[in-house]
C-alpha cells in the first residue's frame, strides 16, 4: 500500500504597524491590530473554518481512512485566540477524530534555526507544550519554518526527541533520487526525513487556477491519474502546502474545495494509495538511505535556498541586529518583552525585505503589506531599535535590583539615592498614573494614595534623579 | 524613417533637462538608424537670410561630456531657426528676460528677418507672438525637406509642429515633458494650457515622459488614452572623473535638497521633515541648494523652527558645484509635488548617494532602489531620511544596486519605444 501524506501549514504573522523613528523610545506597541484582525478574520471565514468543516466531513465519511496533518504556528494560535477563537475549537474537533496529526514547529515561525540555537530549542519546546495542551497529542514530527533544513538542524531536532522531520524535496539535494521515499538524517540516522513532492504539491497550491496551464482545469480524477503514473515501487507522495491554499490563495470560486472534497474518494476508488500521517509513515516504512544536506534548503523559489529571507544587505543587517539581542533576552523575564521578541522573529518580516521580486514573480507582492523592501526594512529597524532600548532598560533595572545583594551603591543614580529606591518610586508613579487613568474603583484610588503617601516628598526629586540616570 | 524634430538646445550649449533629453533621444534614434532633422530656435545675430541655417554635424563643438558616434554624424542634420524662444520660461518670465536680454541689444538684432517675413523686424517681444513666429519659420523648413514624421517637444514648439503637419500631411507626435499643471499647480495659465491642449489634440500621437504625466494628459487635457504613450526618460552614461578632491568639512551627515525652490519642488516638506529628524538626532545637517520664489519663506521657516545652525542654504548651484554638492551628500531628497520625470535623483544615484523621492514623480516609476514617499507625508519622509542615516543596510544596498540601476536606463532603449510610436503613427 502506498500513501499520500497531506500536510497543511497554518501561519499568520503579527504584521507591524507603521512605526516611525519618532516613536522609538516611548511607544512600545508594534503591531497593526486593524490589519491583523482583518486578515485573520477574513482567512478564517474563507479558509480555516470551511476547510476544517470539509476535513471533518471527509473523516466522518471515510471512517478512519482519511488522514491529514497540520502545523499551526504560535503566532497564528495567538491571533485565533484573540480574534477568532472558534478556529481553535474546530481544530480541536479535528484532533478528537484521531485522524489528524499535529506537527510541531518554532513557536513564532521564526528563523531561529539560523540565528540562535538556544532560542530555536526554546521555541520548539514551548510550541510542543502548546500543542499538547490544545490538542492532546505530543508532536513527534517537526517542520521548521519554510521547511528550512540541513544536516545539523536535523541533528538538533533528533536530540530534542523528534523522530521525523519534513522538508523540501529539492532537486539539487536529491539528484537522481526520488522524493517519494523516506530518508534519514545524515548525522543521526534515527531521524526520518520526509520530502515534499514539489511538483504535485505546486500543481495544487500554485497552478490550480492558472487558466493558461495546459492541465487546467485540474480535477481529483486527473490528479489521481498522476499518482497512478508514479513508479509502483515508490512509497509515499508528500503533498505539503499552506492551508490558505484552500479558499484564500485559491478562491472558492476556482473549485478548490470541490477538488479536495472529491480527492479521497478518487484516491480510494481509482488507485492503490491510502492517506497517512507522518507518524504512520514512520511506523510503517524503512528509510532508503541517508540524505546529505550540508547547506540549508527551504521550500522557497526556484533556488530552494535561504535567499528569500537572508539574501540581501537589508536582511543581513536586520537579522544580525535581531539575534544580537539573544543573550540579553535570555536574562530578561518580562513577559511582554519576551512576547515581542517572539513576534519580531517571524520569518515574514524578513521576507518583506527581499529584493528578489524586483525582477521576477508578482506572486509575492500580494502578501506583502509594504510598498517596497526598503520600507519594510526601515519600519522593522525602527521597531527593533525601540525594542533594544527596552531590553537595555529592563536589564539595567534587573541589575539595579541586584544592587543591594552585591552591596554596591548605584553610582549613576548619585546623591545617595539607591537604585532600588528609584525603581520603587518609578513603580509608585506608574501605578499612580495608571490609577488616574482608570479611575474605576475607589479602592485603586485609595491604594494609589496610600502608596503615594509612603514617599510623598521624595517623589519629585528622585524621579528627576532617575531621569538623569 | 526620417523625423523632423522640433527640439531644444544642442551641444555644446545645453542648459537644462529638456535640452539634455532631446539630445539623448536624438542620439538614441540614430543608433536605430533613424534620420533626424533637428530644428532648434536660436537667437543668432548674424547674416543668415532664410531665418534658418543648416549646420554640419561635424561643425558641432563638443565639450568633454559629450561623445558623438559616427552614426550620429551620418544620421543627424542639425538646424537652427532664428528665434529667441528659450526653454524653461513662462510668459511672465519671458517678458522680463526679453526686456533685459534682447531689448538692450535691439540695434544688433534689428531687421534680420524683415526681408522675408512680415514681422516687426525683430524677435517677438511677447512669448506668444514669438511662438507663432517660430511656427512660421518652421513652416519654411518643413516645406524644404522630406521626412516621414514630425516630432515636437513641449508646448513652445507645438505650433511649429502643427504648421509642419498642415503643410506636409505627415503625422505629428508631440512629446510632453511637463504640463502647465506641473509648473503652476492649480493656477494654470489659460493661454499656455490652450496651446498645450491644442497641440495634443492636433497630434496623431502623444508621448509622455511618465505614466504620471500620461494620466494628467488624459484626465486634465481630455486626450483619448489610446493615443498617449509613455516613454520614460533615460540618462546619458557619463564617466565623470570621481570627485575625490571633495572634502567634507563637517563631521555630520548631510541631507540635500537640490533644485528650484518653488511650489512644484516641495521645498517646504523638506524643511518640515528636517525639523522632525533634528528633534531626534541633532547630528545631521540639511542643505537646500537652489533658488526660487519660495526661498525667503523657507529661510523664515527654518529660523522659526530654530534650526538655523543645522539647516543651510547655498543659493543657486551650477556645474561643478552641483557635483561637489552630491559628493558631500549622504542622502538626496526630491519631495516634488508634481514632477513629470525628475532627472536629478538619477544624478545623485550615479554618485552613490541614496535618494528619497516623492511618489508624485515620473522617475519613481522606473526606480526600484530608492525610497518613495508621498510628498505630503512628512512623517514618512522624515522616517526615510532617518532610516538611511541610521541603518547601514540601506546605504550598502543603494551603493550596490543604485548606480547599476541608473546605468541601465539608457536612451537607446527609450528611443526604441519612440520608434514604435513612429511606426504606429505612420502605419508601418
Amino acid at each position: 500500500m502506498r500513501s499520500v501524506c497531506l500536510y497543511f501549514q497554518v501561519h499568520q504573522p503579527y504584521r507591524l504597524r507603521t512605526y516611525r523613528f519618532f516613536n522609538i523610545g516611548h511607544d512600545h506597541y508594534y503591531y497593526d491590530d486593524y490589519q491583523n484582525r482583518h486578515i485573520i478574520r477574513r482567512v478564517a471565514e474563507k479558509c480555516y473554518l470551511p476547510a476544517n468543516r470539509m476535513m471533518l466531513q471527509l473523516i466522518n465519511e471515510f471512517g478512519k481512512a482519511f488522514k491529514v496533518s497540520y502545523s499551526i504556528s504560535g503566532t497564528a494560535l495567538d491571533q485565533f485566540a484573540q480574534y477568532v477563537p472558534e478556529v481553535i475549537d474546530s481544530f480541536r474537533q479535528l484532533a478528537a477524530t484521531g485522524c489528524v496529526e499535529f506537527i510541531s514547529e518554532t513557536e513564532y515561525h521564526s528563523l531561529a534555526s539560523l540565528g540562535n540555537e538556544q532560542e530555536f530549542i526554546r521555541q520548539i519546546e514551548s510550541q510542543r507544550k502548546r500543542i499538547e495542551t490544545l490538542f492532546g497529542q505530543t508532536p513527534q514530527t517537526f517542520r521548521n519554518s519554510e521547511l528550512i533544513y540541513s544536516d545539523s538542524i536535523g541533528e538538533t531536532i533528533a536530540n530534542l526527541g523528534f523522530h521525523t522531520i519534513l522538508t523540501e524535496g529539492a532537486k539539487h539535494i536529491l539528484g537522481w533520487k526520488s522524493p517519494n521515499y523516506i530518508y534519514c538524517n545524515n548525522l543521526n540516522p534515527k531521524l526520518r526525513v520526509l520530502l515534499r513532492n514539489f511538483r504535485l504539491s505546486d500543481d495544487i497550491s500554485f497552478r490550480f487556477s492558472e487558466q493558461r496551464w495546459s492541465e487546467w482545469p485540474l480535477t481529483a480524477e486527473k490528479f489521481v491519474g498522476w499518482l497512478n503514473a508514479i513508479d509502483p515501487h515508490e512509497e509515499v507522495v508528500n503533498l505539503y502546502m499552506d492551508y490558505e491554499t484552500i479558499g484564500e490563495h485559491q478562491w472558492k470560486e476556482t473549485g478548490i474545495f470541490d477538488f479536495f472534497y472529491h480527492l479521497p474518494a478518487a484516491v480510494f476508488s481509482k488507485s492503490n494509495f491510502n492517506f497517512a500521517t507522518p507518524e504512520e509513515l514512520y511506523q510503517r516504512l524503512q528509510p532508503m538511505g541517508a540524505l546529505s544536506v550540508p547547506y540549508a534548503i527551504s521550500w522557497a523559489d526556484e533556488e530552494r535556498d535561504l535567499t528569500a529571507w537572508k539574501g540581501n544587505e537589508l536582511q543581513a543587517e536586520a537579522f544580525s541586529k535581531l539575534y544580537s539581542l539573544s543573550d540579553s533576552i535570555a536574562k530578561c523575564d518580562d513577559p511582554v518583552i519576551r512576547r515581542d521578541w517572539g513576534y519580531l522573529q517571524s520569518s515574514n518580516h524578513f521576507y518583506y525585505m527581499s529584493t528578489k521580486w524586483f525582477s521576477a514573480g508578482e506572486v509575492h507582492k500580494h502578501f506583502n503589506p509594504y510598498g517596497s523592501p526598503y520600507d519594510a526594512f526601515i519600519n522593522y529597524m525602527n521597531a527593533i531599535s525601540d525594542f533594544t532600548i527596552r531590553i537595555e532598560a529592563s536589564l539595567s533595572a534587573i541589575n539595579a535590583g541586584a544592587g543591594p545583594d552585591d552591596d554596591k551603591p548605584a553610582r549613576k543614580a548619585g546623591k545617595k539615592t539607591s537604585a532600588v529606591k528609584i525603581k520603587a518610586v518609578k513603580k509608585t508613579v506608574k501605578s499612580a498614573v495608571k490609577a488616574k487613568k482608570t479611575m474605576a474603583s475607589e479602592k485603586v484610588k485609595k491604594e494609589a494614595k496610600l502608596k503615594a503617601a509612603e514617599k510623598p516628598k521624595k517623589t519629585p526629586k528622585t524621579v528627576s534623579a532617575a531621569k538623569k540616570a | 524613417m526620417k523625423v523632423l524634430m522640433f527640439g531644444w538646445e544642442f551641444p555644446p550649449h545645453i542648459t537644462g533637462g529638456l535640452g539634455t533629453a532631446c539630445f539623448g533621444l536624438t542620439k538614441g534614434l540614430a543608433k536605430h538608424g533613424v534620420e533626424v532633422i533637428f530644428v532648434v530656435p536660436k537667437s543668432f545675430g548674424d547674416e543668415s537670410q532664410d531665418g534658418f541655417r543648416l549646420i554640419n554635424a561635424s561643425d558641432i563643438e563638443l565639450d568633454f561630456t559629450q561623445t558623438l558616434t559616427q552614426e550620429f554624424r551620418e544620421k543627424i542634420s542639425y538646424m537652427e531657426v532664428g528665434s529667441n524662444l528659450v526653454p524653461y520660461l513662462d510668459p511672465e518670465e519671458f517678458e522680463r528676460w526679453y526686456s533685459e536680454e534682447v531689448a538692450g541689444k535691439k540695434s544688433e538684432t534689428h531687421s534680420i528677418f524683415s526681408r522675408k517675413y512680415q514681422f516687426s523686424g525683430k524677435y517677438g517681444a511677447n512669448l506668444m507672438e514669438e511662438v507663432s513666429r517660430y511656427a512660421l519659420v518652421a513652416l519654411s523648413v518643413a516645406n524644404n525637406f522630406e521626412y516621414d514624421v514630425i516630432h515636437a517637444h513641449d508646448w513652445l514648439t507645438y505650433a511649429a509642429g502643427i504648421a509642419a503637419k498642415k503643410i506636409s500631411g505627415k503625422p505629428l507626435i508631440v512629446h510632453v515633458h511637463a504640463t502647465e499643471f506641473d509648473r503652476s499647480g492649480e493656477n494654470v495659465n489659460k493661454v499656455v494650457y490652450d496651446i498645450e491642449r491644442n497641440g495634443m489634440e492636433e497630434a496623431d500621437r502623444v508621448i509622455t515622459v511618465s505614466n504620471f504625466t500620461r494620466q494628467i494628459v488624459i484626465e486634465r487635457y481630455g486626450i483619448p488614452a489610446e493615443k498617449v504613450f509613455t516613454v520614460h526618460n533615460a540618462v546619458e552614461p557619463v564617466d565623470k572623473p570621481e570627485a575625490d578632491d571633495v572634502t567634507k568639512h563637517v563631521r555630520e551627515k548631510i541631507v540635500t535638497f537640490l533644485g528650484r525652490v518653488t511650489y512644484q519642488k516641495g521645498p517646504d516638506y523638506f524643511v518640515e521633515a528636517a525639523h522632525k529628524v533634528l528633534q531626534r538626532d541633532p547630528n545631521v545637517r540639511f542643505v537646500m541648494a537652489g533658488s526660487g520664489d519660495l526661498l525667503n519663506r523657507m529661510i523664515r521657516r527654518v529660523a522659526q523652527l530654530k534650526m538655523g545652525t543645522r539647516f543651510h542654504f547655498t543659493g543657486f548651484l551650477a556645474g561643478a558645484e552641483v557635483d561637489r554638492m552630491f559628493a558631500m551628500s549622504d542622502v538626496y531628497v526630491m519631495p516634488s509635488v508634481s514632477e513629470p520625470f525628475g532627472i536629478s535623483p538619477l544624478e545623485a544615484m550615479r554618485t552613490n548617494v541614496p535618494v528619497v523621492i516623492s511618489k508624485q514623480s515620473g522617475v519613481a516609476e522606473v526606480l526600484q532602489h530608492a525610497l518613495k514617499v508621498d510628498f505630503w507625508d512628512i512623517d514618512a519622509l522624515a522616517d526615510a531620511i532617518y532610516g538611511i542615516l541610521h541603518y547601514d543596510g540601506l546605504r550598502k544596498m543603494f551603493a550596490r544596486y543604485g548606480k547599476s540601476e541608473v546605468d541601465s536606463l539608457i536612451w537607446e532603449n527609450a528611443a526604441l519605444k519612440v520608434l514604435d510610436v513612429y511606426n504606429n503613427a505612420t502605419g508601418h
